[in-house]
């Protein structure tokens, strides 16, 4: 009977979507798609140090070069690729100078791959190994668009060029709220570097990944290209106000904001009667934290009162801590019942570790979703249906005393009958 | 009394019929069509052979299939996979180490679709593993899901769950490293025992509502493509709700009285004819 429903339904669900297709030429989907292009950035260390024969009997430099044919030949269609280089062109001793060394080698847009890899052919190492600026850089060049946006790092050594520290600078860049990822990729690393650049992927919630060998570095930045150009919704940047009154008032989407430590966000969200508000929200550790932590969200209406809550605590390393809450609101006889206000306040109780910057703040993934029709009692459970021997043998008891005490009055009223 | 003899005969036949489907679906398993995974979907060809990083990106895997990831130490890998009515999940993770690391702690946490966590019954959710230990086996059996639960509770509803594979405690210098994670999710249906009275308006799916908005606003063709949040659902879509073994339990109920009823009825009168009746005829 199920099955049958589900068979005619899926029919009209198939002729809804051959409809569809039908019904709107390719044309108009290849306009929306360039705006969501994804892009990715390789971003390669140049610096002097890649010379270094250490990857399968080969110098790093030749390994790179070798990678990156490879992936240049297994773009995907669609993905919007660039390079640029970090220490490619000062060999000198002036640090001032040889901290400016970047450069795009290939710019972001359409691939050519010829000319890719031509351009990758040229790369000799020579300089410092300026990632900071490199990575400012690199977001510079995928600016604009709503697509994905990744940077891939491929360095063989610590940031020289200290004091701006590249975790930083990742935070500053993922606090643009552009949607951008860094995915780090360390060459035979030492423990320090190790540190830094996890540091730097943790930062917009890439992924670090040491290198040995030559056919790790092809998979893994295949891998990361690959992962650019799945789709991914892109989230709207938000700005929570400090209190319920100045909080900007969001529909159903994907938003992100930033939360400062101990620091309250609010974001109001109108419910009309029947509907229910679904909302999840995640805070991201995107630096060294205290082992301890937790998140709080509240629905609270205009006048202060808590309607319910969604609690989280954690221990340990995490890359986020989420919860969420859900409000129906009930059914209304009136149909110009006016919507309610609900606010969500939103609180964390992370703390940095000693030594690590607090500003900007935490990155904050806001999910809202207004759904049609509240909660209903209207599953089997509620018809009165049971289940169980408990049921049966009650069943089975009544129905047996109910058949006696019948049989015993008809036959009193055949007596009754018989004596009149 | 032809009358409720002919009743009673229909409704031993009824029994007769309803009770071997009983036999079949009351116990525990009355698989609502579509929902238990075959054995001929496992490991196939389809199976996603990557992970998500965060619960934006995470990769949708159908229950009963394997998916792989290759990954490095200290990712955080996410997958999503859909779960309703009255199943009770269980998620299978193994992780295949590199050959030399230190000690380390890895753990599979479980969230629902409004990223709550949810508890796990049994199963080591969290394991630490030796010095070169080859591999690590985590498991998460999850509460059975309920059609609905209060909004101030904290119940597994029906909808997208998100599993998340990571390592918890682990020494900087075996961050980056190769390893390799199989994600299995396989769930056993507890049926009419779970039910309660409610039910969801929708399942718990993320970015449910601004999916509907885009297509109602006639952007559809912004849908070719859909990069929605989630957009898991259970072979056969979400059950609707209105079958459970507990209508076959209560016909049977139903039949049983009535045959007890009619049991009852014959024992006052005995058998036969009444006995004194031809001494009051005469």
């Amino acid at each position: 009977m199920i099955r049958r429903q589900r068979l005619a339904a899926g029919l009209c669900a198939l002729l809804a979507v051959l409809a569809a297709g039908l019904a709107f030429p390719a044309g108009a989907v290849a306009d929306e798609t360039t705006a969501h292009t994804p892009k990715v950035d390789l971003v390669i260390d140049v610096s002097g140090s890649m010379r270094t024969k250490d990857i399968d009997g080969t110098s790093r430099m030749a390994a790179a070069k070798q990678a990156f044919n490879e992936v240049l030949d297994a773009t995907p269609e669609g993905v919007q690729l660039g390079i640029r280089t970090l220490g490619a062109t000062y060999p000198g001793d002036d640090r001032k100078t040889g901290c400016k060394d970047t450069a795009q080698l290939y710019p972001v847009g359409p691939l050519d791959r010829t000319e890719a890899k031509t351009a990758v052919a040229t790369l000799t190492p020579t300089g410092w190994t300026p990632i900071g600026p490199a990575l400012l850089k690199a977001a510079d060049d995928l600016d604009g668009g709503e697509g994905s946006k990744r940077i891939v790092l491929i360095s063989d050594g610590e940031d020289t060029c200290a004091p701006l520290d590249p975790c930083e600078v990742a935070r500053g860049i993922a606090a643009k709220g552009i949607g951008l990822t860094i995915d780090t990729l360390g060459l035979v690393p030492n423990t320090k570097m190790r540190a830094q650049l996890s540091c730097i992927a943790a930062a917009t919630g890439g992924t670090y990944t040491s290198v040995e060998h030559a056919d790790e570095l092809t998979d893994k930045v295949n891998q990361l290209v690959d992962r650019a150009a799945d789709p991914v919704v892109t989230p709207v940047a938000t700005d929570g106000g400090d209190s319920c009154a100045k909080a900007p008032t969001l529909k159903s989407g994907l938003y992100t904001d930033h939360e400062e430590f101990g620091r309250q966000r609010w974001y109001r969200v109108d419910v009309r009667p029947g509907q229910e508000l679904r909302a999840s929200v995640s805070v991201a550790a995107d630096r060294a934290m205290r082992p301890d932590y937790g998140l709080l969200l509240r629905a609270v209406t205009v006048h202060g009162r808590e309607i319910v809550r969604g609690e989280a605590a954690g221990s340990g390393r995490t890359d986020m801590i989420s919860t969420g809450l859900r409000y129906p609101k009930a059914d209304s006889d009136d149909d110009r019942a006016p919507a309610e206000t609900v606010c969500l306040q939103l609180t964390n109780s992370f703390t940095a570790a000693s030594g690590v910057k607090t500003t900007p703040g935490l990155p904050v993934e806001l999910t809202v979703d207004v759904v049609g029709g509240p909660s209903q009692a209207d599953d089997v459970a509620s018809f009165g249906l049971g289940r169980g021997w408990w049921l049966l043998g009650a069943l089975v008891l009544f129905g047996f005393l109910a058949g006696l005490v019948w049989g015993w009055l008809s036959r009193w009223r055949v007596a009754v009958w018989r004596t009149n | 009394m032809r009358i409720t003899r002919v009743l009673g005969a229909a409704l031993l036949t009824l029994g007769l019929a309803a009770g071997p489907a009983a036999a079949d679906s009351s116990p525990s398993d009355s698989s609502p069509p579509g929902s238990t995974p075959s054995p001929s979907a496992s490991d196939g060809a389809s199976a996603p052979t990557s992970a998500g990083t965060s619960f934006r990106t995470a990769t949708e895997i159908a229950q009963g299939k394997t998916a792989t990831a290759s990954a490095s130490t200290g990712d955080y890998l996410y997958w999503s996979f859909p779960a309703d009515v009255g199943r009770r999940p269980t998620v299978r993770a193994t992780v295949k180490l590199p050959r030399s690391h230190a000690a380390q702690t890895w753990q599979v946490d479980v969230y629902d679709g409004l990223r709550r966590r949810q508890a796990c019954q049994y199963g080591a959710q969290t394991r630490t593993v030796e010095p070169g230990t080859g591999s690590v086996e985590l498991a998460c059996v999850l509460r059975t899901v309920r059609a609905w639960s209060q909004p101030w509770a904290n119940d597994p509803l029906p909808g997208t769950y998100y599993v998340r594979l990571t390592a918890v405690d682990v020494r900087t210098a075996d961050l980056g490293q190769p390893v390799g994670a199989r994600v299995r999710v396989e769930s056993k249906d507890i049926g009419g025992p779970a039910a309660v009275d409610g039910r969801l308006a929708k399942p718990l799916v993320p970015g449910v509502a601004a999916r509907t908005q885009a297509e109602t606003d006639g952007k559809s063709e912004q849908s070719a493509e859909p990069a929605a949040l989630s957009g898991t659902e259970p072979d056969g879509g979400w059950s609707s709700g209105w079958w459970s073994d507990r209508w076959v339990w209560t016909a049977i109920g139903a039949a049983l009285a009535a045959l007890a009823g009619i049991g009852g009825y014959a024992l006052t009168r005995g058998s036969g004819r009444p006995s004194r009746m031809p001494s009051q005829g005469s």
